[in-house]
């Protein structure tokens, strides 16, 4: 093993800030009860005034009130309750056609599948080659029975960041909810659902140096949506469950320490990857949008050689990145994000993504090209492909 | 969790034996495509006197275990007569290494039926080849045994996912028996297409599932 870490997988977790861990601190040591009632004891009632402003802070963040943020587990849960939640409260009223886009992550494109199951009709949308839906696709797919749109902010492995004012616009004067996934884009692009005709948005603690297992569905006032997990009365009688106070003044903490400076500082470390991967290694695409993409990532396939042999050799170096590859998935199936946007086989598998955060630096993206400039001419004398 | 290679595999993955082409192979072949993530070919050179590999390269993209299965079995190979050489498993290429992480040992298939083509391929150009048989149920069955089930690092037959077999009229008809939203049907849907597919008369290949 490598001795120092140059840890570039950012969006799948990200490293706890002290700051984040000083602030949940007392809420597993002092204040570790149960947030209770207004008529419960003292205790609780500290414990329930630190999740109330941990709300108002998350919510302030979005331009939304606080009654309108619900804690959950993260964002698979969010997605969950938001397109699930939805389909009960609707699906026997209004209708029960969905629309998602194809690029979607997981939480999504599975709980899509699953109501695909149970009886509604879920068209997917595509994408172009820069990651992005068509609005006059989604048009045309609009009707009087669809419920519920989901159209992610900015995707998970290609970071291109969707025209979501429009795509809202378009549902809202359907009818139709709209919901989107910002994982990937809370408090790294501005969201304001004062501007945003967005209806629920999932965002999560993970990605921006926050605790794992918190995160947050906005739900905005009025919208119909159904609790899918039976328990008590928590979270506005939406989300049942202990709520977790130490995680959701972490997440609050989380979000208040991201400035605009850090994510001009990522755009910067971004921009210079990408630059100087196109500089010096021959044969590389560019995945996703060129301008419109979330400041933390990049994602480019090394053509000729396959993702999971680069990123053993970076591991060796210390470098944490992922790839579409098919071998490094849980399933043996390569990016369906990549494959989405037109690539073959060999741009799936080739495909690495880079995923910034606070504490890299500019000198670790030099090192890192660097040292994937040999890896992958390494690789490349191996290959059978790409020789004549 | 531990690394999932071990240090034999490693120093394979890093310096990879053998690697490249050979100007004037006697037998060459290519398995496998960047559709399944991994391609390995293999040239060899061999002594028409004795049969025996005088010389071996491979090329490979793919992922460690891949190249890692490579290069084993360029060494196991070299020296060796084609029959001897035809002979060599994957389990024996795999247990060279020290073992391999189930869900990888389909990598190490791709290999030892790379270096199996490349013999072939000589026994054609040389006239050594039987006569091509007729594709039955066997010869699917004896196929699908390359086929590995990722969650057992065995084959599907041993690990009984095959539950139906009918070859009718060019068409092989499959049951496999998992469930169709199974976390790996879809990768193993394709790897049994890549394996019976190029059967000179197989016209089409159906593969269903029991849920």
């Amino acid at each position: 093993m490598a001795d120092k870490n140059y840890y570039m997988d950012n969006a799948a977790a990200t490293r706890l800030d002290e700051a984040v861990l000083e602030a949940m601190t007392p809420y597993f040591f002092e204040c570790y009860s149960v947030a209770t009632s207004e008529f419960g004891y003292s205790l609780g009632l500290e414990a329930k005034a630190a999740m109330e402003q941990a709300r108002g802070s998350l919510a302030k963040q979005l331009g939304a009130s606080p009654d309108e943020f619900i804690f959950t587990s993260g964002s698979t849960e969010s997605s969950n309750l938001a397109l699930k939640g939805v389909a009960k409260a609707l699906g026997n009223k209004k209708g029960r056609h969905i629309i998602v886009s194809k690029i979607e992550d997981f939480p999504v494109l599975h709980s899509a599948k699953t109501l695909e199951k149970q009886g509604f009709k879920v068209d997917y949308l595509d994408v172009d080659a820069d990651g992005l839906i068509s609005t006059d696709q989604l048009k045309g797919l609009l009707g009087p029975e669809t419920i519920l749109v989901s159209v992610q902010h900015a995707n998970q492995e290609i970071g291109t960041i969707q025209n979501i004012e429009e795509i809202g616009a378009i549902c809202r004067q359907q009818g139709a909810l709209f919901h989107t996934d910002a994982t990937h884009t809370f408090k790294r692009v501005p969201i304001n659902v004062q501007k945003m005709p967005a209806d629920l948005i999932t965002v999560s603690a993970h990605t921006i140096h926050g605790p794992k297992g918190i995160g947050g569905l906005y739900v905005r006032k009025g919208t119909p949506i159904a609790k899918i997990m039976d328990g008590g009365f928590h979270e506005f009688d939406l989300r049942a469950g202990m709520e977790n106070i130490p995680g959701a003044v972490g997440f609050a903490k989380a979000a208040e320490l991201v400035t605009d400076e850090e994510n001009n500082r990522l755009r910067d470390m971004r921009d210079t990857i990408i630059a100087s991967v196109l500089k010096s290694i021959p044969n590389v695409t560019l995945n996703g949008h060129p301008k419109n993409r979330t400041p933390q990532n990049a994602n480019i396939t090394f053509h000729h050689v396959e993702g999971e042999s680069i990123t053993l050799h970076l591991d060796l170096y210390g470098i944490s990145v992922s790839t579409g590859s098919a071998c490094f998935s849980r399933s043996l199936e390569g990016s369906h994000v990549i494959s989405a946007i037109g690539g073959d086989h060999e741009r799936v598998h080739g495909s690495l993504r880079f995923t910034l955060g606070r504490y890299n630096t500019m000198e670790e993206t030099a090192f890192v090209v660097e040292t994937l400039e040999s890896i992958v001419k390494q690789l490349r004398i191996i290959s059978p492909l790409g020789k004549s | 969790m531990a690394f999932p290679y071990n240090d034999k595999v490693l120093e394979h993955f890093r310096n990879p034996r053998n690697v490249g082409r050979l100007e004037d192979a006697d037998g060459k072949a290519t398995e496998g495509s960047p559709a399944c993530g991994d391609m390995v070919s293999v040239n060899i050179k061999v002594d028409p006197a004795t049969h025996k590999i005088t010389d071996i390269k491979f090329e490979s993209y793919g992922c460690a275990s891949n190249i890692a299965t490579g290069s084993i079995i360029t060494e196991m190979a070299k020296g060796k007569t084609l029959e001897e050489a035809k002979k060599i498993t994957w389990k024996e290429a795999s247990e060279e290494l020290g073992g391999l992480p189930a869900i990888k040992v389909h990598c190490s298939v791709l290999a030892v039926e790379g270096l199996r083509a490349a013999i072939q391929n000589y026994e054609e150009k040389h006239g050594l080849v039987t006569n091509r048989v007729d594709t039955t149920e066997d010869v699917v069955l004896k196929r699908l045994k390359k086929v590995m089930n990722p969650l057992k690092g065995l084959d599907m037959v041993a690990t009984n996912l095959v539950k139906e077999i009918e070859v009718k009229d060019g068409v092989v008809r499959l049951v496999i028996d998992m469930p169709e939203d199974h976390q790996f049907s879809a990768a193993i849907k394709e790897e049994v297409r890549e394996k019976i597919e190029p059967l000179w008369d197989v016209k089409k290949v159906q593969i269903g599932f029991t849920e």
